[in-house]
């Protein structure tokens, strides 16, 4: 067997795989952070919590949910209410969860734009990031009393069970499948930002929104509908997590700070930079885990630190 | 950043500050007869808080900077005062005098990169920052990872004062919560605190009028970064423990929570804030289990939505009076 530095190739592609794993997650929700960034000027602090339902969704779709009821039960004519759960189990498919979960919390995000961030127009953007940061706390406060720290299990769909030999490593098709769709998803947001009308419309309101309003555009609505859109890329990257990782409430939470990292790093004026970022951190973060791995954990805080001294506005950052 | 002061028209420095005065020796009498009617931990646990609160108020309340990752400095802070404590034997004074310059230490580091940047992602850099401290204390072999440091000494302060006596611990603690609270005070309404609130409401005119207003920024994050240290570093020696509690994301956003709820940029705010918190988190906590997490994001919502100026600053604004 081939070995570099002692190291062996089998473990070195290994951890490359699940480095880029982990990069299509931050390069999807790093791309929803500088979407929902660019047209309402906030950082969306839930976007953890966003990404977390969007897996528990698939879980709820697939395993069913407990809805409380109200009864009256009694004789003798005494009548006592009393509320009981029953389950309604509704057995969805992954495929179908992958189309659902982010329809299903998009449109919990476009309610969370109507009925509260919308209020915050005109403020400082650091009110928006305190309202979703208390929002977030919300959703997995919730989340966690009703599931507790301990995660549920969610099967690969059997499509992709299994794996293919590469001769130099083993390649698990729903990983394989993960990136794949991870790249297709990024790359045709940025086309659909970068190279289409509606893109165009988007980018102009982001620049000039009483100016794109008196073309006729329904700026507001627009504005709605990116929130739910950047939401949607979150929990879609939730539905996809959740075969590999345990569908846990504290997922988002881990993951928040490092995207925050890479957000920093890449910057947010750039979609493409906020893909490229997000996959290339990945990488290095699975790297570090082969050939360092007691900095695996820090290693994207730490580039963050040098490009903060290098280049302060990010690596694809317009302006600081 | 004028967004984010409300209470800034009336905060001038030209007030006579009689009502601050007033409000501080309420505030300092009430304290010293507090232990009669309640549990003197959980007062010195408020109080270590609150001067964690009053230190993140001095950065994002007059200069405009929102810092998420403050539990850095409250977290290892407590773990230096802690280790040297039990140890190395230090005195306990000693002891959280070196954990308030740890964190100084660490505020010029983490802050000289993040105010590199400003508003929003200077938010995610402390919290980025704050994160990287995190994992530090978890692997590090000195804070015992999950297990935190613990039965720390409480020992003999300058070989006098007991410490393990229950009623000069409190005053000791009531005695650098006091001296805290007064720098901050003194920072405040200096011609340094001036040029923090100048910064705060057009950064662009404060580099305009000469004053650089980097180094004013840094200045003043290494200040609330020692005075974060040293609320982290009393609270090891109380409490005798150090724990991963203490620098996890949670406290940074609780802080920020105490705050925002008692207003922002006010001098009482994040005092009121932080006794509402604790409070809530001890009396509650034991009934509504994981629902505290629920309550407090609602508390942020609320605030955000309705209550920008916070308790205080709601008071403040409505008597026409600065607290």
């Amino acid at each position: 067997m081939l070995s570099i530095l002692g190291i062996s190739t089998q473990q070195l592609f290994q951890q490359l795989l699940v480095g880029l794993i982990n990069g299509s997650f931050y390069a999807l929700l790093s791309l929803g952070l500088a979407v929902i960034f660019g047209m309402l000027n906030i950082v969306n602090f839930a976007h953890g919590a966003l990404y977390m339902m969007g897996a528990f969704c698939a879980f709820f779709l697939l395993n069913g949910v407990d809805l409380p009821t109200l009864h009256f039960v009694g004789g003798d004519g005494t009548w006592a209410p009393v509320v009981s759960t029953v389950h309604v189990s509704l057995g969805i498919s992954y495929w179908w969860a992958l189309l659902l979960a982010p329809l299903l919390v998009g449109a919990f995000g476009a309610l969370v734009e109507r009925l509260l961030l919308k209020r915050l127009a005109g403020l400082d953007p650091l009110y928006g990031l305190l309202l979703t940061f208390g929002l977030a706390l919300v959703i997995q406060g919730v989340f966690q009393n009703y599931f507790g720290a301990s995660g549920e299990p969610y099967p690969i769909p059997k499509e992709l069970t299994g794996a293919r030999n590469l001769g130099f490593m083993f390649l698990p098709n729903y990983r394989a499948w993960v990136i794949v769709f991870s790249a297709i998803v990024c790359f045709s947001t940025w086309f659909l930002i970068e190279k289409t009308r509606l893109g165009a419309y988007l980018r102009a309101a982001t620049e000039n929104p009483t100016l794109v309003r008196a073309f006729g555009i329904n700026v507001p609505r627009m504005i709605t509908l990116t929130y739910a859109f950047g939401i949607s890329l979150a929990a879609l990257a939730g539905v996809l997590a959740a075969p590999i990782y345990q569908v846990r409430p504290a997922m988002g939470a881990d993951i928040i700070s490092v995207v925050f990292a890479v957000v920093v790093i890449g910057g947010m004026g750039s979609i493409l930079g906020s893909i490229v970022t997000g996959f290339a951190l990945g990488v290095i973060e699975g790297l570090t885990k082969v050939f360092y791995p007691e900095a695996s954990n820090t290693v994207v805080f730490v580039i963050m630190a040098i490009v903060l001294l290098i280049k302060p506005a990010g690596l694809f950052g317009r302006t600081a | 950043m004028s967004q984010m002061s409300p209470t800034a028209e009336i905060t001038g420095h030209a007030h006579s500050g009689r009502d601050e005065k007033i409000a501080f020796v309420i505030m300092a009498v009430l304290l010293v007869v507090a232990p009669l009617p309640v549990y003197p931990f959980f007062l010195m646990q408020a109080l270590c808080i609150a001067l964690f609160a009053c230190a993140f108020n001095l950065l994002v309340g007059y200069v405009g900077l929102l810092s998420f990752g403050h539990a850095m400095f409250l977290g290892s802070a407590s773990y230096v005062s802690a280790h040297t404590a039990k140890v190395w034997g230090l005195d306990p004074g000693l002891a959280i005098l070196l954990g308030a310059a740890c964190s100084a230490l660490l505020g010029l580091v983490t802050g000289a990169l993040a105010i590199r940047r400003q508003g929003i992602y200077f938010a995610m850099i402390t919290l980025a920052l704050s994160q990287m401290i995190y994992f530090f204390c978890l692997e590090a072999p000195f804070t015992h990872g999950e297990d935190g440091i613990q039965s720390v000494p409480q020992g003999l302060l300058l070989h006098v004062f007991d410490l393990s006596n229950q009623t000069i611990l409190y005053y000791f603690v009531l005695a650098v919560f006091l001296f805290g609270f007064l720098v901050i005070y003194r920072t405040i309404n200096s011609p340094f605190g001036d040029v923090l609130k100048a910064i705060r409401e057009n950064e662009p005119r404060a580099i305009s009028l000469g004053y650089r207003v980097d180094q004013y920024k840094l200045a003043a994050f290494v200040l609330s970064a020692a005075l974060a240290g040293l609320a982290g570093a009393t609270k090891a020696i109380f409490a005798q423990n150090a724990s991963l509690t203490d620098v996890q994301f949670s406290m940074s956003g609780e802080v920020v929570l105490m705050t925002l709820l008692g207003g922002m940029g006010t001098i009482y705010g994040p005092v009121i804030g932080a006794i509402l918190i604790v409070t809530m988190q001890q009396y509650l906590g034991q009934y509504l289990g994981q629902w505290v997490t629920v309550i407090q994001g609602s508390i942020f919502v609320v605030c955000v939505l309705v209550l920008r100026r916070g308790i205080v600053g709601e008071i403040a604004h409505f008597f026409k009076r600065s607290l």
